[in-house]
């Protein structure tokens, strides 16, 4: 019985995407069904973290096919708590919709994509099948399709001519390396997988797949050398859809990195991991000089989170315990963070109607509460003591330093020096100074749209000041990532 | 046998790679369908391609051929044939909108 709680926060969103189609032209319905659903989906979610929590690694078996025969779900605690937050994440980002998509795009079925991008979503972090996991990536990535270019404006069109066609490319590769993987092993379940590449040791031919797995994700991750396309495809759609696909798809990429990189392709780090980490610093170097160089609202946090993925990502080249915890606390942290700035950012374009930091000013007048509120996230996202940037980056520091990589640690700090000066420009142009808009425009109204930034940063400071309250979910995730044996035993139960 | 597939795939992608770096946006979605045919190829030479009977219980062989790989091609065909119309429509859509098809004219500001 307990095992149905793995697959319930996979179903619901998947139900309730297909009954939306029905509702098009109800919106008022579209809404109530989402926002119910969303709630659902979060409850049974922490639940599924406390059984984890509880009763250890929960498997799935669909269709009562043993692995490694049949498909399996997996919730082990990094899992489970990625579809927490992720759930979250989208309540608010949804609620945020609400009173800023426009009726023209709800009434296109904005409501089914959020959710079916969702199924992807949650799919990807629960599924213990390699093909699988190819499956889930493209149902995500469909609906990242239409959502990107929901409303068909001339910028969202180009763009997305460019976000598909990356994403077609790397699909592709992602199903060579399967291939490659499958001639090599004849297994596609995770937990077998690793079994048998621990058996035959890694050879070099294993050390190639895996790195052709990691070109695949870090596409999807945008790191160092593959993030060209993420500037780009980034600042077309509407704020409230950048802030889901910015919580929600690099961070995919990212889990994924983890998963193969612990549990499979773990045993020559020398070679593997060490490439992974110039990647990673390389990439926080790049994001480090596109967050400043910009004058841009959407660029300058857009490069934000090219950083953050290259400081979660370098994570897994650490081998201590307290690398992993903060890898996955910074993890938990930037999903909720990134999400609440760009829906505070769309607040702030709301009234402004640009994006451009030299035509705003003098805001914190006539809207005190959204300065503020902006404030606390530049802050959180810099990583200040009381909120919750502050223990993922001390956590991934203590990490840097016991495994000696203190390259790592000098740039994740002068990074962190950086992105606090490039969101604080963002603050100080918009906020302070003189007014810049004219005194005939009206103060426009901005009820409703703060709230769902609201409950994210209740969250972030809860992160931040409950850490003790948290820290025990992360440690046992941590711990199921060190361990690769958790997961094998759970899954084929030997 | 194998050899000669993989060569054939290889080529398939060389002609895709070669024909997604053009400027012309038909070109580059026929460079996406060669690479989803490459790929699929691609899976079906590596799950072996051994003589053995069509993976269908009622032939009564002694041996069959890899049913999984099949399995798998199947799927990632229906993917990519989604894919590919999305991607179609688009580019008309595009093509409406915006009058060209020269990637290097659909420049961001």
């Amino acid at each position: 019985m307990t095992s149905n709680f793995v697959i319930i926060p996979l179903l619901i969103p998947f139900v309730v995407g297909v009954v939306l189609i029905f509702f098009k032209d109800n919106i008022k319905l579209q809404r109530i069904i989402s926002v119910l659903s969303l709630i659902t989906t979060t409850a049974f979610a922490a639940y599924l973290v406390q059984l984890v929590q509880s009763k250890g690694v929960l498997t799935h078996e669909l269709g009562n096919w043993k692995p490694p025969f049949g498909i399996i779900l997996v919730a082990d605690m990094f899992a489970s708590l990625l579809v927490l937050t992720a759930s979250i994440v989208t309540l608010c980002c949804v609620l945020f919709a609400f009173h800023t998509i426009g009726e023209r795009r709800e009434r296109f079925y904005f409501y089914s994509f959020v959710q079916f991008l969702l199924v992807g979503v949650f799919g990807a972090f629960l599924t213990g099948d390699i093909f699988n996991l190819f499956v889930f990536f493209e149902v995500m990535l469909m609906s990242s399709y239409a959502l990107i270019v929901i409303g068909g404006t001339k910028a969202q069109l180009r763009e997305s001519l460019k976000y598909i066609l990356v994403n077609v490319i790397s699909s592709a590769l992602f199903v060579i390396a399967v291939a490659y993987l499958y001639a090599v092993t004849g297994t596609l379940n995770m937990a077998d997988l690793s079994q048998r590449i621990a058996e035959a040791n890694q050879p070099g031919i294993l050390t190639t797949i895996g790195m052709l797995l990691f070109i695949v994700f870090a596409l999807k991750a945008a790191l160092f050398p593959m993030y060209f396309w993420l500037p780009g495809s980034y600042s077309a759609p509407p704020p409230v859809i950048i802030g889901l696909f910015g919580a929600l798809l690099t961070k995919v990429g990212v889990y994924s990195i983890f998963r193969t990189f612990t549990l499979l392709f773990y045993h020559h780090p020398e070679f593997t991991h060490q490439i992974i980490g110039y990647v990673a610093l390389l990439t926080i170097v790049v994001g480090a000089v596109g967050a400043i160089a910009y004058s841009d609202m959407n660029k300058i946090l857009i490069y934000n989170i090219i950083i953050a993925v290259g400081v979660i990502v370098y994570g897994v080249t650490l081998t201590t315990k307290a690398g992993f915890e903060g890898a996955i606390y910074y993890l938990i942290h930037d999903m909720i963070i990134k999400a609440a700035l760009f829906l505070l950012a769309g607040s702030i374009i709301r009234i402004t109607g640009t994006t451009k930091l030299k035509k705003m000013g003098g805001l914190i007048k006539d809207y005190p509460l959204l300065g503020w509120m902006f404030f606390i996230a530049t802050i959180s996202l810099a990583g200040i003591p009381p909120l919750s940037g502050f223990i993922g980056k001390f956590l991934l520091v203590q990490g840097g330093l016991e495994s000696e990589s203190y390259t790592f640690v000098g740039v994740l700090l002068v990074s962190s020096l950086l992105v606090l000066y490039s969101a604080i420009k963002i603050f100080m142009s918009c906020f302070w100074g003189e007014p810049t808009l004219s005194s005939g425009q009206e103060k426009v109204s901005l009820k409703g749209v703060l709230y769902p930034s609201a409950i994210l940063l209740a969250v972030s400071v809860f992160l931040g000041l409950g850490a003790e309250a948290v820290i025990p979910y992360v440690s046992t995730a941590a711990q199921t990532l060190m361990d690769p044996s958790i997961y094998i035993q759970s899954v084929l139960k030997e | 046998m194998e050899i000669l597939m993989s060569i054939v795939a290889g080529i398939l992608f060389t002609a895709a790679v070669y024909l997604m770096l053009s400027r012309s946006l038909l070109r580059i979605i026929i460079g996406t369908g060669l690479l989803s045919h490459g790929v699929h190829l691609l899976i079906l030479t590596m799950g072996g391609l051994k003589g053995g009977s069509v993976p269908l219980l009622g032939e009564k062989a002694s041996s069959y051929t890899d049913p999984l790989p099949q399995a798998l091609i199947l799927t990632a065909i229906v993917i990519s044939f989604g894919v590919t119309s999305f991607f179609l429509v688009l580019a008309y859509r595009a093509y409406q909108e915006l009058g060209t098809d020269d990637m290097d004219k659909l420049r961001g500001k």
